[in-house]
């Protein structure tokens, strides 16, 4: 069973434990100024990133919010959030899938992953767009 | 809009105005009796304070009529209004009425001429104020508008002179005027083409109809970042602002700064402003471990360069960096001992850009003045407001001062951004 388990979400995919190792970097060095270390943003400012839909839902929603940014009032578990999110599209997929997928699994969050595939097809689309 | 009124309190409203017409404003301090704890904040020895209000949504600046009469503005529409009205008919301090009207959030409120001035993001309007009534005629003229609409320091604030002039605060939409703002490695551009309309001072005429920045707006000062908290100092004919400075040092030159310099660095910095002044942003920063002006890393500076900054304006007093200066009133009143008057309180609304250090600053300061510059270094006067110790984000402060007023018999009127509480301090 161990061995099933391992074969099924191993392969050449890094472990849970890198990806959440490397979303913690990538947090830390680009989101926890305005997100802070908990994940609960600034009053009026930055939106929290706990328990709501825009972070534990469409994932494809998240990945456009980091790639092109977000300008706008957002409302956020009731509350106004309006200062604008500058765009990441320096950081690579993988540096995006990782982040994604450490935030929408910390700070009591519990939804799934985002692969480094589902940003790339983000991003392709993206492009095509422009 | 005719007005909408908070539910809790729309029977009283009406009648409570008929009976305030024939009341007398003679609220003497020794008629207050202050809350348990002083409403949950600390003071000076002598000091006492109340709550006035609370629960009346994200406040911001505040102005008190000579009639004792108090409105909040609030940074997002409350029961679909975005001024809270209070008014206390029983001398005891508290308002036993609040009403609310106007349909725009925002955030500069100011008392002028029988008018309410108040400043959405993209407008300044004013509201005729009724003899003794506490709502003002509910359809505002229009003084200024065509504030394109930003997404950051897009707050705008307001002061007056005594020759006739309204002046605005217009932020930069920008952390340092990076071609790409706040995008790693992004150039700051040079020159920084964002100051042609934003990042300064911009002087109106206070009682002209259907201004706009473009037509009628003259650029007072430049180089400040954002300043939301502005007064005219009466006493000495000068306008005084306190900038917020630049973010993330340490985020876009890890080279040049760690964790610890970007949680002191640079100076919210305290300016006595004359026409044609520019203060250096965003080309400089001030460092307030060493007293000096710096080149801002997106200029080429180092840390410790100084090149072009030699020649902007200095401050004449530094705070420590990023605890948020929202609003700044010099006290005129006759309540405070002396050494108060004509000193400055600042209020600042505590730190974001700390972590992942502690955030600070959520306090009300007071500079104390003689004649034209201050006469001695800053004090905390007001205190507590965050409730909890440390604070490690700024969503847990239980309240975050953002607003400060004078009422007519020189109490200081304290507002807060989180709950919309309204403290009343007064002298023993």
């Amino acid at each position: 069973m161990i061995c099933l388990l391992f074969i099924s979400c191993g392969g050449n995919k890094k472990s849970a434990d890198t990806v959440n190792e490397n979303g913690i970097l990538v947090y830390t060095k680009y989101c926890l100024a305005c997100h802070q270390t908990n994940g609960s943003g600034v009053p009026g400012m930055y939106p929290p990133l706990t328990k709501t839909e825009w972070v534990e839902g469409d994932k494809t929603r998240l990945i456009n919010i980091m790639i092109k940014g977000f300008e706008g009032e957002i409302e956020v578990n009731g509350q106004v959030y309006k200062t604008a999110m500058p765009s990441h599209h320096y950081l690579s997929d993988e540096q995006i899938a990782d982040v994604l997928t450490y935030i929408r699994s910390s700070f009591g969050n519990t939804a799934n992953a985002v692969t480094v595939q589902e940003v790339g097809i983000s991003r392709n689309h993206l492009q095509a767009e422009k | 809009m005719t007005g909408n009124y908070f539910p809790r309190l729309s029977t009283v409203l009406f009648a409570g105005i008929i009976i305030c017409t024939a009341c007398t404003r003679t609220n003497k301090p020794a008629g207050l009796i202050p809350d348990k704890n002083n409403g949950g904040i600390r003071l000076p020895d002598g000091f006492s304070a109340l709550v006035v209000a609370d629960d009346l949504g994200h406040g911001r600046h505040i102005a008190v009529r000579e009639n004792g009469d108090i409105y909040l503005a609030l940074q997002d529409l409350k029961n679909g209004c975005g001024i809270a009205a209070l008014r206390d008919t029983t001398g005891d301090g508290k308002a036993d009425i609040v009403a609310c009207f106007g349909e725009l959030p925002g955030t500069g409120i100011q008392i002028h001429k029988d008018y309410l001035y108040f400043a959405h993001d993209t407008c300044i309007i004013r509201y005729k104020l009724k003899s003794n009534e506490l709502l003002p005629d509910l359809s505002p003229e229009t003084i200024i508008s065509g504030f394109k609409r930003e997404y950051q320091h897009a707050a705008k604030t307001i002061a007056f002179d005594t020759l006739g002039n309204l002046y605005v605060n217009v932020g930069a939409p920008s952390n340092a005027c990076q071609q790409d703002d706040r995008t790693p490695g992004s150039p700051g551009m040079d020159p920084c083409p964002i100051l042609e309309n934003y990042g300064g001072i911009w002087r109106f005429k206070d009682d002209v109809q259907g201004q706009t920045q473009e037509n009628n707006g003259s650029r007072f000062a430049t180089g400040l970042r954002n300043c939301v908290a502005i007064d005219w100092n009466h006493h000495t004919q000068n306008l005084f602002v306190v900038q917020h400075g630049r973010d993330q040092l340490n985020q876009f030159f890890p080279e040049l700064y760690d964790d610890n310099d970007n949680a002191n660095l640079p100076a919210e910095v305290f300016f006595m402003l004359e026409e044609g002044d520019d203060c250096g942003w965003p080309y400089c920063y001030y460092d307030n471990l060493t007293s000096r002006k710096v080149l801002m890393p997106e200029y080429g500076g180092n840390g410790d360069s100084i090149g072009r900054c030699a020649g902007k304006k200095d401050p004449i007093m530094a705070f420590p960096a990023h605890i948020a200066p929202n609003d700044l009133l010099f006290y005129s009143g006759n309540q405070f001992p002396d050494r108060y008057r004509n000193g400055a309180f600042i209020a600042f609304h505590g730190s974001w850009n700390r972590s992942p250090e502690e955030q600070e600053g959520f306090y009300v300061i007071f500079v104390p003045f003689d004649s034209r510059l201050p006469s001695g270094g800053w004090e905390i006067f007001a205190d507590g407001f965050a409730g909890i110790s440390p604070v490690i984000s700024p969503g847990d402060a239980v309240h975050r001062p953002t607003g400060l007023a004078k009422g007519p018999d020189g109490s200081l009127y304290i507002a807060d951004s989180v709950s919309g509480t309204v403290w009343r301090v007064f002298y023993n």
